[in-house]
Protein backbone atom coordinates (compact mmCIF):
# COMPACT_ATOMS: atom_id res chain seq x y z
CA UNK A 1 0.00 0.00 0.00
CA UNK A 2 2.93 2.86 0.77
CA UNK A 3 4.71 1.90 -2.59
CA UNK A 4 1.00 2.51 -3.63
CA UNK A 5 0.40 5.47 -1.94
CA UNK A 6 4.09 7.08 -3.04
CA UNK A 7 2.92 7.63 -6.56
CA UNK A 8 1.02 10.76 -5.13
CA UNK A 9 3.37 11.50 -2.60
CA UNK A 10 6.31 10.82 -4.74
CA UNK A 11 6.60 14.32 -7.02
CA UNK A 12 8.26 12.34 -10.12
CA UNK A 13 6.11 10.27 -9.87
CA UNK A 14 2.59 12.20 -9.42
CA UNK A 15 4.15 14.65 -12.86
CA UNK A 16 4.34 11.68 -14.73
CA UNK A 17 1.38 10.54 -13.85
CA UNK A 18 -0.35 14.70 -14.90
CA UNK A 19 1.37 14.34 -17.88
CA UNK A 20 -0.02 10.83 -18.79
CA UNK A 21 -3.17 11.87 -18.08
CA UNK A 22 -2.90 15.20 -19.77
CA UNK A 23 -1.92 13.71 -23.27
CA UNK A 24 -4.44 11.61 -22.92
CA UNK A 25 -6.93 14.13 -23.64
CA UNK A 26 -4.84 15.39 -25.99
CA UNK A 27 -4.42 12.54 -28.07
CA UNK A 28 -8.48 12.83 -28.34
CA UNK A 29 -8.97 16.03 -28.72
CA UNK A 30 -6.16 16.58 -31.51
CA UNK A 31 -7.14 14.07 -34.07
CA UNK A 32 -10.80 14.18 -33.64
CA UNK A 33 -11.86 15.35 -36.68
CA UNK A 34 -9.74 13.85 -39.00
CA UNK A 35 -11.65 13.31 -42.31
CA UNK A 36 -11.40 9.26 -43.50
CA UNK A 37 -8.87 10.12 -46.59
CA UNK A 38 -6.79 10.86 -43.81
CA UNK A 39 -7.32 7.89 -41.59
CA UNK A 40 -4.33 5.77 -42.99
CA UNK A 41 -1.43 8.89 -43.15
CA UNK A 42 -2.24 9.55 -39.82
CA UNK A 43 -2.02 6.30 -38.66
CA UNK A 44 1.44 5.74 -40.61
CA UNK A 45 2.41 8.99 -38.78
CA UNK A 46 1.48 8.13 -35.44
CA UNK A 47 3.24 4.73 -35.91
CA UNK A 48 6.18 6.56 -37.13
CA UNK A 49 5.95 8.35 -33.50
CA UNK A 50 5.86 6.04 -31.30
CA UNK A 51 9.25 5.02 -32.65
CA UNK A 52 10.61 7.47 -29.86
CA UNK A 53 11.05 4.38 -28.20
CA UNK A 54 14.32 4.47 -30.04
CA UNK A 55 15.58 6.78 -26.62
CA UNK A 56 15.03 3.98 -24.71
CA UNK A 57 16.91 1.66 -26.61
CA UNK A 58 20.05 4.31 -26.54
CA UNK A 59 19.85 4.53 -23.11
CA UNK A 60 19.78 0.96 -22.44
CA UNK A 61 22.93 0.65 -25.17
CA UNK A 62 24.71 3.38 -23.87
CA UNK A 63 24.76 1.92 -20.71
CA UNK A 64 25.33 -1.31 -21.23
CA UNK A 65 28.68 -2.79 -19.71
CA UNK A 66 31.67 -2.98 -22.33
CA UNK A 67 31.78 -6.99 -21.62
CA UNK A 68 28.21 -7.95 -21.45
CA UNK A 69 27.69 -9.22 -24.30
CA UNK A 70 24.15 -10.22 -24.40
CA UNK A 71 23.00 -7.21 -23.29
CA UNK A 72 25.33 -5.05 -26.21
CA UNK A 73 23.59 -7.51 -28.70
CA UNK A 74 19.90 -7.23 -27.35
CA UNK A 75 20.69 -3.28 -27.19
CA UNK A 76 21.65 -3.23 -30.63
CA UNK A 77 19.31 -5.06 -31.88
CA UNK A 78 16.70 -2.74 -30.08
CA UNK A 79 18.17 0.31 -31.95
CA UNK A 80 18.11 -1.26 -35.02
CA UNK A 81 14.64 -2.29 -34.59
CA UNK A 82 14.09 1.59 -32.65
CA UNK A 83 15.37 3.05 -35.90
CA UNK A 84 13.44 1.19 -38.26
CA UNK A 85 10.17 2.29 -36.64
CA UNK A 86 11.21 5.87 -36.72
CA UNK A 87 13.15 6.26 -40.42
CA UNK A 88 10.29 3.64 -42.16
CA UNK A 89 7.33 4.97 -40.38
CA UNK A 90 8.22 8.90 -41.56
CA UNK A 91 9.60 7.97 -44.68
CA UNK A 92 6.51 6.23 -45.85
CA UNK A 93 3.98 8.08 -44.17
CA UNK A 94 6.16 10.96 -46.64
CA UNK A 95 5.94 8.86 -49.43
CA UNK A 96 2.19 8.71 -48.85
CA UNK A 97 1.05 12.40 -47.90
CA UNK A 98 3.33 13.39 -51.54
CA UNK A 99 0.49 11.89 -53.70
CA UNK A 100 -1.56 14.29 -52.05
CA UNK A 101 0.45 17.35 -52.43
CA UNK A 102 0.50 16.48 -56.01
CA UNK A 103 -2.94 16.68 -56.91
CA UNK A 104 -2.76 20.43 -55.67
CA UNK A 105 -0.30 21.44 -58.14
CA UNK A 106 -2.86 19.90 -61.34
CA UNK A 107 -5.59 21.73 -59.76
CA UNK B 1 23.45 23.52 -18.48
CA UNK B 2 23.33 20.44 -20.07
CA UNK B 3 20.55 18.90 -18.66
CA UNK B 4 18.49 22.10 -19.39
CA UNK B 5 19.51 21.54 -22.92
CA UNK B 6 18.49 17.83 -22.68
CA UNK B 7 14.97 18.51 -21.22
CA UNK B 8 14.54 21.70 -23.01
CA UNK B 9 14.77 19.20 -26.49
CA UNK B 10 12.49 16.93 -25.13
CA UNK B 11 10.21 19.86 -24.37
CA UNK B 12 10.43 20.60 -28.10
CA UNK B 13 9.86 17.02 -29.00
CA UNK B 14 7.40 16.76 -26.95
CA UNK B 15 5.39 19.93 -28.97
CA UNK B 16 6.11 19.16 -32.13
CA UNK B 17 4.47 15.41 -31.57
CA UNK B 18 1.89 17.38 -30.78
CA UNK B 19 1.63 20.00 -33.73
CA UNK B 20 2.52 16.53 -36.21
CA UNK B 21 -0.27 15.01 -35.43
CA UNK B 22 -2.88 17.99 -35.24
CA UNK B 23 -1.48 19.12 -39.01
CA UNK B 24 -1.86 15.08 -40.07
CA UNK B 25 -5.15 15.56 -38.98
CA UNK B 26 -5.34 17.99 -42.05
CA UNK B 27 -4.73 17.16 -45.82
CA UNK B 28 -3.30 20.69 -46.25
CA UNK B 29 -0.89 20.51 -43.81
CA UNK B 30 -0.61 17.00 -43.29
CA UNK B 31 2.77 16.47 -44.99
CA UNK B 32 4.54 19.48 -43.17
CA UNK B 33 3.09 17.62 -40.09
CA UNK B 34 4.82 14.81 -40.46
CA UNK B 35 8.36 16.40 -41.49
CA UNK B 36 7.30 18.65 -37.80
CA UNK B 37 7.79 15.64 -36.06
CA UNK B 38 10.46 13.88 -38.08
CA UNK B 39 12.37 17.01 -36.97
CA UNK B 40 11.58 16.95 -33.42
CA UNK B 41 11.94 13.17 -32.92
CA UNK B 42 15.55 13.76 -34.67
CA UNK B 43 16.64 16.17 -32.19
CA UNK B 44 15.36 14.00 -29.00
CA UNK B 45 16.93 11.17 -30.35
CA UNK B 46 20.95 13.62 -30.78
CA UNK B 47 20.18 14.96 -27.66
CA UNK B 48 19.68 11.93 -25.90
CA UNK B 49 22.79 10.54 -27.24
CA UNK B 50 24.72 13.50 -26.32
CA UNK B 51 23.45 14.78 -23.03
CA UNK B 52 21.89 12.22 -21.10
CA UNK B 53 23.02 11.35 -18.07
CA UNK B 54 22.30 8.54 -15.16
CA UNK B 55 20.26 10.03 -12.57
CA UNK B 56 22.32 8.65 -10.18
CA UNK B 57 25.85 7.81 -11.13
CA UNK B 58 25.49 11.14 -13.14
CA UNK B 59 27.67 8.78 -16.19
CA UNK B 60 27.33 9.60 -19.88
CA UNK B 61 26.14 7.00 -22.33
CA UNK B 62 28.63 5.49 -24.14
CA UNK B 63 28.85 2.33 -26.74
CA UNK B 64 28.83 5.67 -29.30
CA UNK B 65 29.74 3.02 -31.96
CA UNK B 66 27.22 0.20 -30.99
CA UNK B 67 24.57 3.05 -31.08
CA UNK B 68 25.37 4.64 -34.21
CA UNK B 69 26.23 1.47 -35.81
CA UNK B 70 22.60 0.70 -35.26
CA UNK B 71 21.32 3.98 -35.65
CA UNK B 72 23.01 3.83 -39.58
CA UNK B 73 21.88 0.01 -40.33
CA UNK B 74 17.99 1.07 -39.41
CA UNK B 75 18.41 4.39 -41.23
CA UNK B 76 19.45 2.79 -44.65
CA UNK B 77 17.52 -0.26 -44.29
CA UNK B 78 14.31 1.40 -43.05
CA UNK B 79 14.29 4.36 -46.23
CA UNK B 80 15.09 1.82 -48.57
CA UNK B 81 12.59 -0.73 -48.08
CA UNK B 82 9.98 2.31 -46.93
CA UNK B 83 11.12 4.21 -50.34
CA UNK B 84 10.68 0.89 -52.46
CA UNK B 85 7.15 -0.56 -51.36
CA UNK B 86 4.45 0.02 -53.76
CA UNK B 87 1.47 2.01 -52.64
CA UNK B 88 -0.81 -1.10 -52.70
CA UNK B 89 2.02 -2.24 -49.91
CA UNK B 90 1.85 0.27 -47.54
CA UNK B 91 -0.56 -1.04 -45.41
CA UNK B 92 1.77 -3.91 -44.42
CA UNK B 93 4.93 -2.00 -44.44
CA UNK B 94 2.89 -0.20 -41.66
CA UNK B 95 2.24 -3.01 -39.97
CA UNK B 96 5.94 -4.40 -40.08
CA UNK B 97 7.33 -0.98 -39.05
CA UNK B 98 5.15 -0.84 -36.07
CA UNK B 99 5.92 -4.59 -34.90
CA UNK B 100 9.61 -3.22 -34.86
CA UNK B 101 8.84 -0.76 -32.16
CA UNK B 102 6.92 -3.14 -30.39
CA UNK B 103 9.77 -5.43 -30.80
CA UNK B 104 12.63 -2.61 -29.60
CA UNK B 105 10.03 -1.95 -26.35
CA UNK B 106 10.24 -5.79 -25.56
CA UNK B 107 13.95 -5.85 -26.11
CA UNK B 108 14.68 -2.95 -23.62
CA UNK B 109 12.18 -4.45 -20.94
CA UNK B 110 14.61 -7.70 -21.44
CA UNK B 111 17.53 -5.73 -20.52
CA UNK B 112 16.36 -3.66 -17.94
CA UNK B 113 15.14 -7.35 -16.42
CA UNK B 114 18.22 -8.59 -16.46
CA UNK B 115 19.68 -6.06 -14.80
CA UNK B 116 21.12 -7.17 -11.27
CA UNK B 117 19.99 -3.77 -9.23
CA UNK B 118 17.23 -4.34 -7.56
CA UNK B 119 13.98 -2.62 -9.15
CA UNK B 120 11.18 -0.66 -6.84
CA UNK B 121 7.40 -2.53 -7.54
CA UNK B 122 7.00 0.79 -9.47
CA UNK B 123 10.02 -0.70 -12.08
CA UNK B 124 8.78 -4.00 -11.70
CA UNK B 125 5.19 -2.80 -13.17
CA UNK B 126 6.43 -0.69 -16.07
CA UNK B 127 9.37 -3.47 -17.21
CA UNK B 128 6.86 -6.12 -17.45
CA UNK B 129 3.74 -4.04 -18.99
CA UNK B 130 6.39 -2.32 -21.22
CA UNK B 131 7.95 -6.11 -22.21
CA UNK B 132 4.27 -7.66 -22.47
CA UNK B 133 2.22 -5.26 -24.30
CA UNK B 134 5.24 -4.61 -26.96
CA UNK B 135 5.51 -7.85 -27.53
CA UNK B 136 1.81 -8.54 -28.27
CA UNK B 137 2.02 -5.63 -30.40
CA UNK B 138 5.23 -7.31 -32.42
CA UNK B 139 3.79 -10.48 -32.70
CA UNK B 140 -0.19 -8.98 -33.90
CA UNK B 141 1.66 -7.09 -36.24
CA UNK B 142 3.70 -9.73 -37.61
CA UNK B 143 0.60 -11.73 -38.10
CA UNK B 144 -1.16 -9.28 -39.56
CA UNK B 145 1.94 -8.40 -42.15
CA UNK B 146 1.92 -11.97 -43.52
CA UNK B 147 -2.08 -11.91 -43.64
CA UNK B 148 -1.86 -8.25 -45.57
CA UNK B 149 0.89 -10.06 -47.90
CA UNK B 150 -0.86 -13.13 -48.24
CA UNK B 151 1.42 -15.03 -46.41
CA UNK B 152 -0.35 -16.06 -43.67
CA UNK B 153 -3.95 -17.04 -44.92
CA UNK B 154 -7.48 -16.74 -42.40
CA UNK B 155 -8.02 -19.27 -40.63
CA UNK B 156 -10.52 -19.94 -37.54
CA UNK B 157 -8.83 -22.09 -34.73
CA UNK B 158 -11.71 -23.87 -32.85
CA UNK B 159 -11.75 -22.52 -29.26
CA UNK B 160 -9.67 -19.50 -30.22
CA UNK B 161 -11.03 -17.73 -27.71
CA UNK B 162 -11.23 -19.78 -24.92
CA UNK B 163 -7.34 -20.11 -25.77
CA UNK B 164 -6.98 -16.61 -25.61
CA UNK B 165 -8.61 -15.91 -22.35
CA UNK B 166 -6.56 -18.65 -20.51
CA UNK B 167 -3.43 -17.02 -21.91
CA UNK B 168 -4.31 -13.58 -20.94
CA UNK B 169 -5.29 -15.32 -17.65
CA UNK B 170 -1.98 -16.71 -17.36
CA UNK B 171 -0.08 -13.33 -18.39
CA UNK B 172 -2.16 -11.49 -15.18
CA UNK B 173 -1.45 -14.29 -12.58
CA UNK B 174 2.45 -14.48 -13.98
CA UNK B 175 2.56 -10.82 -13.99
CA UNK B 176 1.41 -10.35 -10.69
CA UNK B 177 3.97 -12.78 -9.21
CA UNK B 178 6.62 -11.57 -10.95
CA UNK B 179 5.87 -7.83 -10.03
CA UNK B 180 4.70 -8.30 -6.23
CA UNK B 181 7.93 -10.19 -5.43
CA UNK B 182 6.50 -13.94 -4.82
CA UNK B 183 9.60 -15.42 -6.48
CA UNK B 184 12.87 -14.28 -8.49
CA UNK B 185 12.64 -16.81 -10.81
CA UNK B 186 13.81 -15.39 -13.88
CA UNK B 187 12.28 -18.10 -15.80
CA UNK B 188 8.33 -16.68 -14.81
CA UNK B 189 9.78 -13.50 -16.47
CA UNK B 190 10.98 -15.39 -19.48
CA UNK B 191 6.95 -17.07 -19.43
CA UNK B 192 5.27 -13.98 -19.70
CA UNK B 193 7.29 -13.25 -23.03
CA UNK B 194 6.32 -16.50 -24.15
CA UNK B 195 2.56 -16.46 -23.27
CA UNK B 196 2.36 -12.63 -24.38
CA UNK B 197 3.56 -14.14 -28.08
CA UNK B 198 1.71 -16.31 -28.03
CA UNK B 199 -1.36 -14.20 -27.19
CA UNK B 200 -0.73 -11.77 -29.87
CA UNK B 201 -0.72 -13.95 -32.92
CA UNK B 202 -3.77 -16.15 -31.46
CA UNK B 203 -5.94 -12.25 -31.32
CA UNK B 204 -5.37 -11.69 -34.50
CA UNK B 205 -5.02 -14.93 -36.42
CA UNK B 206 -9.05 -15.26 -36.39
CA UNK B 207 -9.39 -11.45 -37.63
CA UNK B 208 -10.12 -11.77 -41.16
CA UNK B 209 -7.83 -9.96 -43.47
CA UNK B 210 -10.75 -6.79 -44.82
CA UNK B 211 -10.16 -5.69 -40.95
CA UNK B 212 -6.32 -5.88 -40.79
CA UNK B 213 -6.49 -1.69 -40.83
CA UNK B 214 -8.39 -1.52 -37.85
CA UNK B 215 -6.04 -4.19 -36.37
CA UNK B 216 -3.00 -2.56 -37.28
CA UNK B 217 -4.15 0.85 -35.42
CA UNK B 218 -5.14 -1.05 -32.97
CA UNK B 219 -1.88 -3.08 -32.49
CA UNK B 220 -0.37 0.99 -33.25
CA UNK B 221 -1.77 2.26 -30.39
CA UNK B 222 -0.66 -0.56 -28.15
CA UNK B 223 3.15 0.19 -28.81
CA UNK B 224 2.62 3.42 -27.93
CA UNK B 225 1.69 2.33 -25.08
CA UNK B 226 4.48 0.05 -24.56
CA UNK B 227 6.98 3.65 -25.40
CA UNK B 228 4.78 5.21 -22.52
CA UNK B 229 6.08 2.50 -19.98
CA UNK B 230 9.74 3.24 -21.12
CA UNK B 231 8.89 6.41 -20.35
CA UNK B 232 7.92 5.56 -17.10
CA UNK B 233 11.58 3.62 -16.27
CA UNK B 234 13.50 6.07 -17.62
CA UNK B 235 11.43 9.39 -16.37
CA UNK B 236 11.84 10.79 -19.72
CA UNK B 237 8.88 12.59 -20.66
CA UNK B 238 9.03 12.59 -24.22
CA UNK B 239 8.72 9.33 -24.65
CA UNK B 240 5.93 9.54 -22.01
CA UNK B 241 4.32 11.99 -24.29
CA UNK B 242 4.86 10.60 -27.59
CA UNK B 243 3.97 7.10 -26.30
CA UNK B 244 0.36 8.41 -24.62
CA UNK B 245 -0.08 10.78 -27.53
CA UNK B 246 0.03 7.55 -29.79
CA UNK B 247 -2.19 5.26 -27.67
CA UNK B 248 -4.80 7.80 -27.00
CA UNK B 249 -5.31 9.24 -30.82
CA UNK B 250 -4.65 5.82 -32.06
CA UNK B 251 -7.36 4.41 -30.03
CA UNK B 252 -9.81 7.16 -31.11
CA UNK B 253 -8.40 6.40 -34.75
CA UNK B 254 -9.21 2.85 -34.38
CA UNK B 255 -12.45 3.98 -33.42
CA UNK B 256 -13.18 6.06 -36.04
CA UNK B 257 -12.00 3.57 -38.69
CA UNK B 258 -14.65 1.09 -37.21
CA UNK B 259 -17.30 3.41 -37.11
CA UNK B 260 -16.29 4.28 -41.74
CA UNK B 261 -17.58 0.51 -41.79
CA UNK B 262 -20.32 0.74 -39.42
CA UNK B 263 -19.26 -1.50 -37.34
CA UNK B 264 -18.12 -1.73 -33.13
CA UNK B 265 -14.27 -2.75 -32.36
CA UNK B 266 -15.89 -5.29 -30.36
CA UNK B 267 -17.72 -6.86 -33.63
CA UNK B 268 -14.20 -6.52 -35.74
CA UNK B 269 -12.49 -8.02 -33.07
CA UNK B 270 -14.29 -11.15 -32.39
CA UNK B 271 -14.38 -11.38 -36.13
CA UNK B 272 -17.76 -11.89 -37.80
CA UNK B 273 -15.85 -11.78 -41.29
CA UNK B 274 -13.69 -14.64 -42.24
CA UNK B 275 -15.90 -16.28 -39.43
CA UNK B 276 -17.34 -19.66 -40.09
CA UNK B 277 -20.98 -18.34 -40.76
CA UNK B 278 -19.77 -15.51 -43.92
CA UNK B 279 -19.28 -18.16 -46.41
CA UNK B 280 -22.79 -19.72 -45.18
CA UNK B 281 -25.27 -16.69 -45.07
CA UNK B 282 -25.07 -16.36 -48.69
CA UNK B 283 -24.03 -19.56 -50.12
CA UNK B 284 -27.15 -21.07 -49.18
CA UNK B 285 -29.08 -18.60 -51.49
CA UNK B 286 -29.91 -19.73 -54.53
CA UNK B 287 -27.47 -18.11 -57.22
CA UNK B 288 -29.18 -16.42 -59.92
CA UNK B 289 -27.65 -15.96 -63.69
CA UNK B 290 -25.28 -13.13 -64.70
CA UNK B 291 -25.11 -11.22 -67.87
CA UNK B 292 -21.25 -10.21 -69.27
CA UNK B 293 -20.81 -6.98 -71.35
CA UNK B 294 -18.05 -7.44 -73.84
CA UNK B 295 -15.46 -4.40 -74.03
CA UNK B 296 -17.13 -3.26 -77.39
CA UNK B 297 -20.46 -3.04 -75.88
CA UNK B 298 -18.70 -1.01 -72.58
CA UNK B 299 -16.42 1.36 -74.85
CA UNK B 300 -19.91 2.52 -76.67
CA UNK B 301 -22.59 2.87 -73.75
CA UNK B 302 -19.75 4.80 -71.67
CA UNK B 303 -19.20 6.91 -75.04
CA UNK B 304 -22.58 7.81 -75.58
CA UNK B 305 -23.29 8.19 -72.03
CA UNK B 306 -23.59 11.63 -70.15
CA UNK B 307 -22.01 10.92 -66.53
CA UNK B 308 -19.96 8.01 -66.03
CA UNK B 309 -19.29 7.31 -61.81
CA UNK B 310 -15.87 5.36 -61.30
CA UNK B 311 -16.14 2.76 -58.94
CA UNK B 312 -12.71 2.55 -57.73
CA UNK B 313 -11.83 -0.67 -54.99
CA UNK B 314 -8.90 -3.21 -54.08
CA UNK B 315 -8.52 -4.81 -57.70
CA UNK B 316 -7.63 -1.62 -59.26
CA UNK B 317 -4.73 -1.12 -56.53
CA UNK B 318 -3.75 -4.73 -57.48
CA UNK B 319 -3.98 -4.28 -60.86
CA UNK B 320 -1.64 -1.18 -60.31
CA UNK B 321 -4.52 0.15 -62.76
CA UNK B 322 -5.30 4.03 -61.47
CA UNK B 323 -3.04 5.18 -64.41
CA UNK B 324 -5.22 3.35 -67.33
CA UNK B 325 -8.13 4.58 -65.00
CA UNK B 326 -7.29 8.12 -65.77
CA UNK B 327 -6.45 7.81 -68.95
CA UNK B 328 -10.02 6.31 -69.77
CA UNK B 329 -11.05 9.70 -67.81
CA UNK B 330 -9.59 11.35 -69.87
CA UNK B 331 -10.62 10.35 -73.15
CA UNK B 332 -13.96 9.90 -71.76
CA UNK B 333 -14.15 13.59 -70.84
CA UNK B 334 -12.65 14.54 -74.65
CA UNK B 335 -15.99 12.90 -75.56
CA UNK B 336 -17.85 15.19 -73.17
CA UNK B 337 -18.51 12.74 -70.99
CA UNK B 338 -18.97 13.95 -67.22
CA UNK B 339 -16.52 11.31 -65.39
CA UNK B 340 -16.44 11.30 -61.34
CA UNK B 341 -14.84 8.70 -59.29
CA UNK B 342 -17.06 7.57 -55.89
CA UNK B 343 -15.11 7.08 -53.29
CA UNK B 344 -16.15 4.69 -49.98
CA UNK B 345 -14.56 5.04 -47.30
CA UNK B 346 -13.09 1.92 -46.43
CA UNK B 347 -12.48 0.70 -50.06
CA UNK B 348 -9.14 -0.88 -50.64
CA UNK B 349 -7.39 -2.29 -47.59
CA UNK B 350 -6.97 1.01 -45.37
CA UNK B 351 -9.14 3.76 -45.32
CA UNK B 352 -7.97 6.62 -47.66
CA UNK B 353 -6.18 3.99 -49.80
CA UNK B 354 -8.24 4.73 -53.07
CA UNK B 355 -7.75 8.39 -52.70
CA UNK B 356 -3.86 7.83 -52.46
CA UNK B 357 -3.95 5.22 -55.32
CA UNK B 358 -5.76 7.97 -57.36
CA UNK B 359 -3.66 11.08 -56.45
CA UNK B 360 -0.77 9.17 -57.67
CA UNK B 361 -2.13 9.21 -61.03
CA UNK B 362 -2.80 13.25 -61.00
CA UNK B 363 -7.02 12.47 -60.74
CA UNK B 364 -7.84 15.60 -59.74
CA UNK B 365 -9.15 16.51 -56.27
CA UNK B 366 -12.38 17.48 -57.10
CA UNK B 367 -13.26 14.73 -59.46
CA UNK B 368 -12.99 12.00 -56.11
CA UNK B 369 -16.92 12.37 -54.12
CA UNK B 370 -17.22 11.14 -50.97
CA UNK B 371 -19.42 8.73 -50.44
CA UNK B 372 -22.83 10.31 -49.00
CA UNK B 373 -22.17 13.21 -52.42
CA UNK B 374 -21.45 10.40 -54.51
CA UNK B 375 -24.79 8.16 -53.50
CA UNK B 376 -26.57 11.95 -54.14
CA UNK B 377 -25.47 11.65 -57.45
CA UNK B 378 -26.08 8.23 -58.22
CA UNK B 379 -29.64 8.74 -59.78
CA UNK B 380 -28.24 11.23 -62.53
CA UNK B 381 -25.39 8.75 -63.52
CA UNK B 382 -26.04 6.55 -66.77
CA UNK B 383 -23.35 4.34 -66.27
CA UNK B 384 -21.65 3.23 -63.06
CA UNK B 385 -17.89 1.23 -63.45
CA UNK B 386 -16.83 -0.78 -60.86
CA UNK B 387 -13.36 -1.60 -60.85
CA UNK B 388 -12.12 -4.19 -58.28
CA UNK B 389 -14.58 -3.25 -55.58
CA UNK B 390 -17.23 -5.76 -53.97
CA UNK B 391 -18.02 -5.47 -50.72
CA UNK B 392 -18.57 -1.42 -50.55
CA UNK B 393 -21.35 -2.13 -52.94
CA UNK B 394 -22.82 -4.53 -51.93
CA UNK B 395 -26.55 -4.64 -51.43
CA UNK B 396 -26.85 -7.22 -48.69
CA UNK B 397 -25.29 -4.67 -46.42
CA UNK B 398 -28.66 -2.62 -46.77
CA UNK B 399 -31.56 -5.29 -47.32
CA UNK B 400 -29.84 -8.93 -45.85
CA UNK B 401 -30.04 -8.63 -41.68
CA UNK B 402 -28.44 -11.79 -41.56
CA UNK B 403 -25.23 -10.71 -43.44
CA UNK B 404 -22.12 -10.15 -41.28
CA UNK B 405 -21.58 -6.83 -43.48
CA UNK B 406 -25.07 -5.79 -42.80
CA UNK B 407 -25.73 -2.02 -41.73
CA UNK B 408 -22.48 -1.01 -43.24
CA UNK B 409 -23.03 2.16 -45.67
CA UNK B 410 -22.17 1.18 -49.38
CA UNK B 411 -22.61 2.90 -52.32
CA UNK B 412 -25.99 2.61 -53.74
CA UNK B 413 -24.81 2.28 -57.62
CA UNK B 414 -28.50 0.52 -58.25
CA UNK B 415 -29.79 3.97 -58.31
CA UNK B 416 -27.78 4.74 -61.62
CA UNK B 417 -28.81 3.37 -64.98
CA UNK B 418 -26.09 0.72 -65.75
CA UNK B 419 -23.88 -0.98 -63.81
CA UNK B 420 -21.03 -2.73 -64.99
CA UNK B 421 -18.73 -4.52 -62.58
CA UNK B 422 -15.20 -4.99 -63.69
CA UNK B 423 -13.97 -8.37 -61.45
CA UNK B 424 -11.19 -10.93 -62.64
CA UNK B 425 -13.68 -13.46 -61.31
CA UNK B 426 -17.10 -14.67 -60.12
CA UNK B 427 -15.24 -14.70 -56.66
CA UNK B 428 -16.99 -13.13 -53.35
CA UNK B 429 -14.93 -10.50 -52.19
CA UNK B 430 -12.46 -10.14 -49.14
CA UNK B 431 -15.38 -10.16 -46.55
CA UNK B 432 -16.06 -13.54 -48.52
CA UNK B 433 -19.60 -12.77 -48.67
CA UNK B 434 -21.78 -13.43 -52.14
CA UNK B 435 -22.68 -10.36 -54.24
CA UNK B 436 -26.45 -10.17 -54.96
CA UNK B 437 -25.81 -7.29 -57.15
CA UNK B 438 -23.74 -9.25 -60.05
CA UNK B 439 -26.78 -11.34 -60.58
CA UNK B 440 -29.14 -8.13 -60.64
CA UNK B 441 -31.16 -7.12 -64.19
CA UNK B 442 -29.30 -4.08 -64.33
CA UNK B 443 -25.72 -5.65 -63.67
CA UNK B 444 -23.72 -6.34 -66.54
CA UNK B 445 -19.98 -8.07 -65.78
CA UNK B 446 -16.77 -7.63 -67.46
CA UNK B 447 -14.37 -10.05 -66.71
CA UNK B 448 -10.38 -9.74 -66.92
CA UNK B 449 -7.54 -7.62 -65.23
CA UNK B 450 -8.32 -4.33 -64.41
CA UNK B 451 -5.47 -2.87 -65.97
CA UNK B 452 -5.31 -4.58 -69.01
CA UNK B 453 -9.57 -3.95 -69.44
CA UNK B 454 -8.84 -0.29 -69.20
CA UNK B 455 -6.30 -0.15 -71.44
CA UNK B 456 -8.20 -2.65 -73.65
CA UNK B 457 -11.35 -0.25 -73.29
CA UNK B 458 -9.39 3.45 -73.81
CA UNK B 459 -8.28 1.78 -77.21
CA UNK B 460 -11.69 0.64 -78.25
CA UNK B 461 -13.18 3.91 -77.15
CA UNK B 462 -11.01 6.01 -79.17
CA UNK B 463 -12.14 4.22 -82.45
CA UNK B 464 -15.78 5.04 -81.23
Amino acid sequence: MDQFTSIFTDAASYRLITIVILSIFLGIEVISRVPSVLHTPLMSGANAIHGVVIIGAIIVMGQAGADDYLALMLGFLAVVLGTLNVVGGFVVTDRMLEMFSKKKKTK
Amino acid sequence: MESTILLLSYLIGSITFIIGLKMLSHPETARKGNLVAAAGMTLAIFATIFLWENPNTHERLHNYGWIFGGLIIGTIVGTMAAKKVQMTSMPEMVSLFNGMGGACAMLISLIEYRKPEAKSMGEMIVVVLGMLIGTVSFAGSMVAWGKLNGRIKDRTIPGAQAINFLLFGGMIVLAIMVIGGFTSNPYLFYGILALAAAYGILFVMPIGGADMPVVISLLNSFTGCAAAFGGFLYDNPVMLTGGILVGSAGTILTILMCKAMNRSLKNVLIGSFGGQKAGTAAGDKEQGAYKEISLNDTAVLMAYAQKVMIIPGYGLAVAQAQHACHELEKVLEEKGVEVSYGIHPVAGRMPGHMNVLLAEADVPYEKLLEMEDANDQMASENVVLILGANDVVNPAAKDDPASPIFGMPILEVEKAEHVIVNKRSMKPGYAGIENELFFRPKTSMLFGDAKKVLQSLVAELKQV
